[in-house]
């Protein structure tokens, strides 16, 4: 799940006011991407195309029952969300990394 | 590994980051003065940078985005509150909208850079990044979920409080 959940994925599914609401109506998992998109002032293709970005991002699943596919918040993909603080370190252990690479690179060629 | 210290200071709001190298100060902010060598930084290896407009006087804005592995484009930008080459930094990095406008849904985070000489060729450079408040922390915690969400959230709190982690 640490693999899959990617932090400018998540930012950037959340950073949606209708993608916030999606993930707030599915934590029970009650609703159908069809009654989903009944309650937004958009196409249907619209709401699909939002639960689609909020699914790769892991925020939430999909799962058949009968002819209604439900929309389900992932709790565990909220629970890794969490742990943001820790990916923040990673995040700028990864470009201090890059800038390492960057500093002695530059010391053999150009600069 | 370069990263010499992580501190992580939750009464604070604060996550502090030290690193050194070598090289000289003036090199270490050449890092952050030049577009093209923050695009080699900023964004990671799946989601390059690309700065569309750099003006690192305070006052001044930084703007970007990051190009994912589908076509997706993250913006953001930097507003600059303090810069003294090559010495400080100090700039509120937020996230943008599409259309570069500020995404005031999610927190601001102020990040403050230092970079000290330590003499035989070697640098050490501290990022400090606060955000402005417990609420703000929650809210990048739950990974920019607005106000309701984090209500909801009490919902699997029993799951969660399984995870020391995550149950705070």
């Amino acid at each position: 799940m640490d693999n899959a959940l990617d932090i400018d994925r998540v930012f950037g599914a959340l950073a949606d006011a209708t993608r916030r609401d999606i993930v707030r109506r599915a934590i029970g998992g009650q609703e159908c991407v069809a009654e989903l998109a009944g309650r937004y002032p958009m196409s249907f293709a619209a709401v699909q195309k939002h639960v689609a970005v909020l699914e790769r991002a892991g925020l939430v699943t999909k799962q058949r029952m009968g002819r209604c596919k439900v929309v389900r918040t992932n709790s565990e993909g909220l629970r890794v969300a969490r742990r943001l603080l820790d990916r923040y370190e990673e995040l700028w252990r990864g470009r201090i990394d890059r800038m390492t690479e960057l500093v002695t690179d530059t010391k053999e060629k150009d600069v | 590994m370069t990263v010499t210290a992580v501190r992580k200071d939750p009464e604070a709001l604060t996550m502090t980051i030290t690193a050194e190298f070598d090289t000289s100060p003036e090199r270490v902010w050449k890092l952050w003065e030049d577009p093209r060598q923050l695009e080699r930084w900023w964004g990671p290896p799946t989601y390059p940078a690309t700065v569309d407009s750099h003006d690192l006087r305070p006052g001044g804005r930084v703007e970007y985005h990051m190009t994912g592995p589908e076509g997706d484009q993250p913006r953001g930008y930097w507003e600059i509150v303090e810069a003294d080459a090559p010495h400080s930094l100090v700039f509120r990095d937020g996230f943008a909208n599409d259309d570069g406008t500020p995404n005031t849904d999610l927190p601001v985070v102020t990040a403050r850079v230092t970079i000290a000489d330590l003499g035989s060729g070697r640098t050490r450079m501290s990022i400090e990044s606060t955000f402005p408040s417990a609420e703000a922390m929650e809210q990048v915690l739950a990974m920019g979920v607005e106000e309701g969400l984090k209500q909801a959230l009490g919902q699997i709190d029993a799951i969660l409080a399984e995870d020391p982690v995550a149950s705070r």
